[in-house]
């Protein structure tokens, strides 16, 4: 294998890391610091990669990126209200918006399943017209989405420390807190979903736009790669600051990505994306706690033993 | 300050488990007025704080604070003016939020895009100094590292940070060690004089009951049966606390906690 091959697939890994951890980020705030676990995170990408081509098809490529994250914000906006509002079940309420946003999203493609952008301006395609034919013309997905998923991290650790960000970070940690600090759990529920949703619109957006098509099923399976991101960079970086640990998960879904290019070039079959993905999320959650009980299983063999010896 | 007025809740009313916590409770509090309550367990002491709080809809009555109608008020719009602390020194603080973190969110000051200032962490350092637990040092620190007696005192220090015109102590020190819990009680009382803010303070310690505050409340199947004010409870000793409870009652309290201390 060539060094440029090799080169050629990092950056793809490296591509596709950046735009899913828009979905790992909006994780990190839904599933790390509110506790709420987004089910609809899979209709909810898919929606705004449909709502970013739609847009961008109809020649509004920079208009395409607010218009993905208002769509998130709706998505959010039905989950929280469902939730909060209507007695429905947290996870429930997560898989009946990722149920209907399935015909919702094949409405906004115009009752087609898959839209192509081939011969679409996006934000990729502007970007690398405006630097024409130089190396940075050249790298216009990376330096695009890096630039965004940057402004995001700047955005979501400035967010998180304000008061609103505070009290977001309170629901998830001790909600009997939050009300006796005056502050009403359903409003930071709802503003950290939307907020959370926006990011996975968006992440979707850039996805649509990088392939330059996108399909009913692009979002299908994301939410469970992006926990599995969202746990490998929590490993690596753990505790620390709310910057650390946002670089941390941004880290992870690159890290998931080459791991998973790697696996690939051995001949792992494309289709193995999602089992492994599961695998990943399997052990990264259960491996502490396995760990936790070994000690115990430990002393119960060595007393069974003894015990036989014994009698 | 606060007056409640024919406070009534019946839970799972109709059913076999029909229970009447609250039956006509009537109570007012003027404005710095400390009051103690006790009673047996199930006596309503907690449910009334709920229905002051908000936890629940009552069925009947209302209750006005500082001249409004709370009645029909939702918890969070109550909270603030009503500061409370449960029995439980982990329910009233975030534990993977640090002390200055959960002091900011107390404090309740700035819009929802503020973050902490200078001027919040002087004032927040000032404050916690006044613990003598040396939280002060320890400002970024998670609060889930913090013991329970110092969480206590940091919930205390978070519910007071704003004045709030009531402030209501469920039985705050129970899951403290003795000395904890009479540090505790020293804070609470410096806090409460200092602010003259009017106070419930349920307890099981008779003595604590009758050594704290101006007033002793007792109370018994969801009612206040007796209401000591300060001259009567001038020379009053735990016997004789008891002595009216089973006037007030009519039966002896059979709390074992209540009769050990």
């Amino acid at each position: 294998m060539s060094l440029a091959i090799v080169f050629n697939l990092g950056e793809t890994a490296l591509q596709l890391g950046l735009i899913c951890s828009l979905t790992v980020l909006a994780l990190f705030l839904s599933y790390s610091m509110l506790n709420v676990c987004d089910l609809s995170t899979d209709g909810c990408f898919t929606f705004g990669a449909c709502v970013g081509a739609v847009v961008a098809i109809s020649g509004h490529p920079l208009l395409s990126i607010p218009a993905a994250m208002l769509a998130g914000v709706i998505s959010g906006f039905v989950t929280a209200f469902l939730q909060t509002r209507m007695g429905v079940d947290s996870l429930l309420a997560g898989i009946i918006v990722n149920t209907a946003l399935y015909s919702v999203n094949i409405a906004v493609m115009g009752g087609s399943s898959l839209l192509n952008m081939n011969k679409t301006e996006t934000v990729f395609t502007m970007f690398k017209s405006a630097f024409n034919n130089s190396t940075v013309g050249s790298r216009n997905i990376l330096i695009v989405t890096a630039i965004i998923v940057a402004v995001i991290i700047a955005f979501l650790t400035m967010f998180l420390r304000t008061r609103l960000g505070l009290a977001i970070r309170a629901t998830g940690n001790n909600q009997d807190m939050v009300k006796s600090s005056s502050i009403d759990p359903v409003f930071t529920t709802t503003v950290g979903l939307c907020v959370a949703n926006a990011f996975t619109g968006l992440s979707g957006c850039l996805l649509g736009q990088a392939q330059k098509s996108v399909s009913i099923d692009i979002g299908s399976g994301m939410l469970t790669v992006a926990l599995a991101s969202l746990l490998i960079g929590n490993t690596f970086m753990g505790k620390g600051s709310i910057l650390k640990r946002a670089v941390g998960v941004v880290l992870g879904s690159v890290i998931f990505r080459i791991v998973y290019t790697i696996a690939l070039r051995f001949n792992m079959p494309a289709f193995m994306l999602k089992f492994v993905s599961s695998v990943i999320v399997v052990i990264a959650i259960s491996g502490p706690y396995l760990k936790s009980q070994y000690p115990m299983l430990l002393r119960r063999l060595k007393a069974k033993k003894g015990g036989s010896e014994n009698a | 300050m606060l007056k409640l007025t024919n406070i009534t809740k019946t839970f799972n009313a109709g059913t076999v488990n029909e229970k009447t916590a609250l039956s006509g409770v009537n109570l007012h509090l003027k404005p710095g007025d400390f009051a103690t309550i006790i009673g047996s367990n199930g006596a309503g002491k907690s449910t009334m704080f709920n229905a002051i709080c908000g936890d629940f809809m009552t069925d009947t009555g209302s209750v006005v604070l500082d001249g409004e109608d709370i009645t029909f008020t939702k918890v969070h719009e109550r909270a603030r003016r009503i500061g409370r602390l449960f029995q439980d020194p982990m329910r009233g603080s975030a534990p993977g939020m640090s002390i200055e973190e959960n002091l900011s969110l107390a404090a309740g000051h700035g819009g929802w895009f503020s973050s902490i200032s200078k001027e919040d962490r002087a004032r927040f350092r000032e404050r916690l100094a006044l613990l003598g637990m040396g939280l002060e040092d320890r400002m970024k620190q998670p609060v889930g590292l913090l013991s329970g007696g110092q969480r206590q005192a940091l919930t205390l220090m978070m519910a007071t940070l704003d004045v709030p015109k009531l402030l209501l102590l469920d039985e705050h020190t129970a899951a403290l060690d003795p000395a904890t819990a009479e540090k505790v009680l020293e804070i609470t009382n410096s806090i409460v004089k200092e602010h003259k803010i009017t106070t419930l303070m349920v307890t099981h310690n008779m003595q604590n009951a009758l050594d704290m505050g101006n007033r002793v409340l007792m109370m018994d199947s969801g009612k206040i049966v007796l209401d000591i004010d300060e001259e009567a409870k001038k020379g009053l000793g735990v016997n004789d606390l008891l002595d009216k409870f089973k006037e007030g009652s009519g039966k002896a309290l059979d709390n074992d906690r209540i009769l050990l201390s």
